[in-house]
């Protein structure tokens, strides 16, 4: 059984839901990235959404835009990605790691290669935003071999066939993508999410994780309740925003904390 | 031999082209290849569109002999397919007023697009207005000073012109915005895309649409000389009006086929926007797989050109497939070539050209010096100058 998995398993056996932060890797700076991570999970996050740096980031709304800019000022691409997760390892080795980002970077160094280097440093899950399931067959079958989660992207106007699609094709979890947007976009509206979850629901076992609009602790909190998990990302990059060198792991703790009590 | 039929059902040439973008468009993009697929062939919308085609573009373009400038060249007699002399001035038109009239059908009140030069957004813009649809049109902020008489022009047609900010601040990157602008509003929007890249169908899509340019020169070329030309040339950034006038002409072999790339400051300086003549990577941007312009970690570098409707690190995939098959072939010329082929045309035959088409023009100077009197090259004209005449001053030190 895989990381993402396992924690799933825990989680439903204490009766809690996952809580899932996304940073991008090397915003603001590559050598906080790895702390960075460390101190979200001291602070209540059950799995990290690692962000690849691309210089076209299509689905993503201004905020994680302006992340992957600054990570990509410091040349930020898939090496210093993998030895971030390598060293985020050493310490560890609970804590399943999502990476998130688009094909071409992947296609760059060439999907076995990226895979490959995947499980050397310990990768549990890979979110490709623009790879729909029809284009990624081989990709995902790679990932299989390797017993590495695909995670696809499920939005609102998926319908029952193309949820079954991306069903058959999906290992870890599903993201179900709450709003018709771009990361970050206006406020979600939660009956829809909810009867849109049912729906899934009722097709798959799979757990079911929500985001791309949760703004703040209330939000994720009514997320939490028809959800298996809830992912953060735009709200986290904001608060990286709004910080300092000294203040960043005070201030990212703080705001995981929050979310945190929130979901519980 | 068999006829050319690409792409296949899901807008696959080879290993290029396809549906690369996150599950949030898909719904839309099929419900657009349905509708396209319902009306490609419907005779109301194509009386509909021919109509339009006729007494608001003003086509069919003529074909022009460019004799005094042909006998300067010495060697080929070099003709010119007159897509300049269109509505908005350029064949961008061809397939904005295809996308238009499909969105009509599709009841979508409100109308999106990218522009670079800014003809593809004036050219929508102008539908826009005539058909009474809202238009925005995105655009990177580099661009809209170096367009600025496209910008207002848009704003005098009731278009909202964004200045796009992220990235490179051109092309590629309004590009972006206008796909996030489409995934929010996607009910009510319809993402008309200016080339042949994007996802499937737009490639085909803008093909077919253009491809009324080929079909015209086939039967005209056929009047004026009872023969088809030796070559036929176009400038290629994403690659639309090479692709419409290339495509009638695949199932001819004996037309040789060329797309002329933006060398910018030259291929060896890296500064340039001519993926298929610097053997870019294949990669995946913009919903499709082609040849890219890209550092080693994958991430789409900056382009360089002159010409800003050139300025793209991509190339629609029809035109990777074209060339992998090796069915067209692909050159570039720099813009100090593009330039002088833009002065001497308006010097010999009093006709200012766009800068992009200057890049045909500069490599039909080059190949007709090495052909035969009798032998006819057909360039595709495929804008005029005016919005130009800014960045020529400005290179000849002229203030206006």
């Amino acid at each position: 059984m895989s990381r993402i998995a396992n924690t799933f398993k825990a989680l439903k056996e204490a009766n809690r839901k996952a809580l899932i932060p996304y940073i991008t890797a090397g915003d603001p700076h590559p050598d906080l990235t790895v702390s960075m991570m460390h101190a979200l999970v001291d602070s209540g996050a059950d799995m990290i959404e690692l962000g690849i740096p691309f210089s076209d980031p299509m689905a993503d709304g201004p905020t994680i835009q302006r992340a992957s800019e600054r990570a990509l000022a410091h040349h930020v691409g898939l090496s210093h990605v993998f030895n971030m997760v390598k060293t985020f390892r050493e310490k560890d080795t609970q804590t399943p790691i999502i990476l998130m980002g688009y094909a071409n970077p992947i296609e760059a160094i060439g999907a076995e290669t990226f895979v490959e280097r995947a499980k050397v440093s310990d990768v549990d899950g890979i979110i490709t935003v623009d790879y729909p399931p029809e284009e990624c067959t081989q990709f995902t079958k790679l990932l299989k071999e390797k017993n590495i989660d695909s995670i696809f992207l499920l939005s609102p106007t998926s319908e029952l066939d193309r949820v079954k699609l991306i069903i058959e094709q999906a290992s870890g979890f599903l993201y179900y993508v709450s709003l018709k947007g771009v990361t970050g976009a206006a406020n979600i509206d939660i009956e829809q999410v909810k009867s849109k979850v049912s729906m899934i629901r009722e097709l798959t076992d799979l757990p079911i994780g929500v985001g791309f609009g949760v703004k703040d602790a209330a939000t994720a909190k009514e997320v939490a309740k028809i959800s298996d998990a809830v992912v953060v990302g735009s709200r986290m990059i904001q608060e990286i925003e709004n910080s300092n060198k000294d203040n960043l792991i005070q201030n990212i703790s703080k705001l995981m904390k929050e979310l945190r009590e929130a979901v519980n | 031999m068999q006829p050319y039929d690409m792409p296949d059902e899901k807008g696959h040439f080879g290993q290029f082209g396809g549906v690369f973008v996150a599950e949030t468009l898909i719904e839309a993009l099929d419900e657009l290849r349905i509708m396209y697929e319902k009306y490609r062939h419907d005779p109301d919308f194509l009386k509909e569109l021919h109509y339009d085609l006729k007494h608001f573009v003003g086509r069919p373009s003529p074909i022009y002999h460019a004799k005094r400038w042909s006998d300067r060249v010495g060697g080929a007699q070099i003709y010119l397919k007159r897509e300049d002399l269109n509505h908005t001035g350029a064949h961008k038109v061809n397939n904005t007023v295809g996308q238009a009239l499909l969105a009509k059908r599709m009841g979508k009140p409100r109308i999106i697009a990218e522009t670079g030069a800014g003809q593809h957004g004036v050219a929508t813009a102008t539908i826009s207005a005539r058909l009474g649809l809202e238009c925005v049109v995105y655009m990177g902020s580099e661009d809209v000073k170096r367009q600025a008489p496209n910008v207002y022009r848009m704003k005098l047609l009731g278009a909202t012109v964004v200045p796009v900010e992220s990235g490179s601040k051109t092309l590629k990157d309004a590009l972006n915005e206008a796909m996030r602008d489409w995934v929010t509003n996607i009910s009510t929007t319809f993402y008309i895309i200016g080339t042949v890249a994007g996802p499937h169908p737009y490639p085909m899509m803008v093909r077919d649409f253009n491809s009324v340019v080929g079909v015209e020169c086939k039967s005209q070329m056929n009047e004026m000389l009872g023969r088809q030309p030796d070559v036929v040339l176009a400038c290629v950034g994403g690659g639309s009006n090479a692709m419409g006038i290339f495509y009638p002409y695949i199932d001819l072999p004996d037309v040789r086929l060329i797309g002329v790339e933006a060398a910018g400051h030259g291929i060896e300086t890296g500064k340039h926007a001519a993926p298929l003549t610097a053997n870019s990577p294949i990669g995946v941007l913009h919903g499709n797989r082609t040849y890219l312009m890209q550092n080693e970690e994958g991430q789409i570098i900056e382009t360089h050109s002159i010409s800003a409707g050139l300025d793209y690190p991509g190339v629609g995939p029809e035109h990777a497939w074209l060339k992998d098959i090796k069915r067209a072939e692909y050159v570039a010329v720099t813009d100090t070539e593009a330039l002088d082929a833009f002065h001497s045309l308006c010097l010999t035959e009093g006709i200012i050209p766009a800068l992009e088409s200057s890049h045909a023009l500069a490599y039909a100077e080059k190949l007709a010096k090495t052909m035969k009197p009798d032998q006819v090259i057909l360039v595709n004209l495929s804008g005029r100058g005016d919005k130009d005449i800014n960045t020529v001053a400005k290179i000849s030190n002229i203030t206006l």
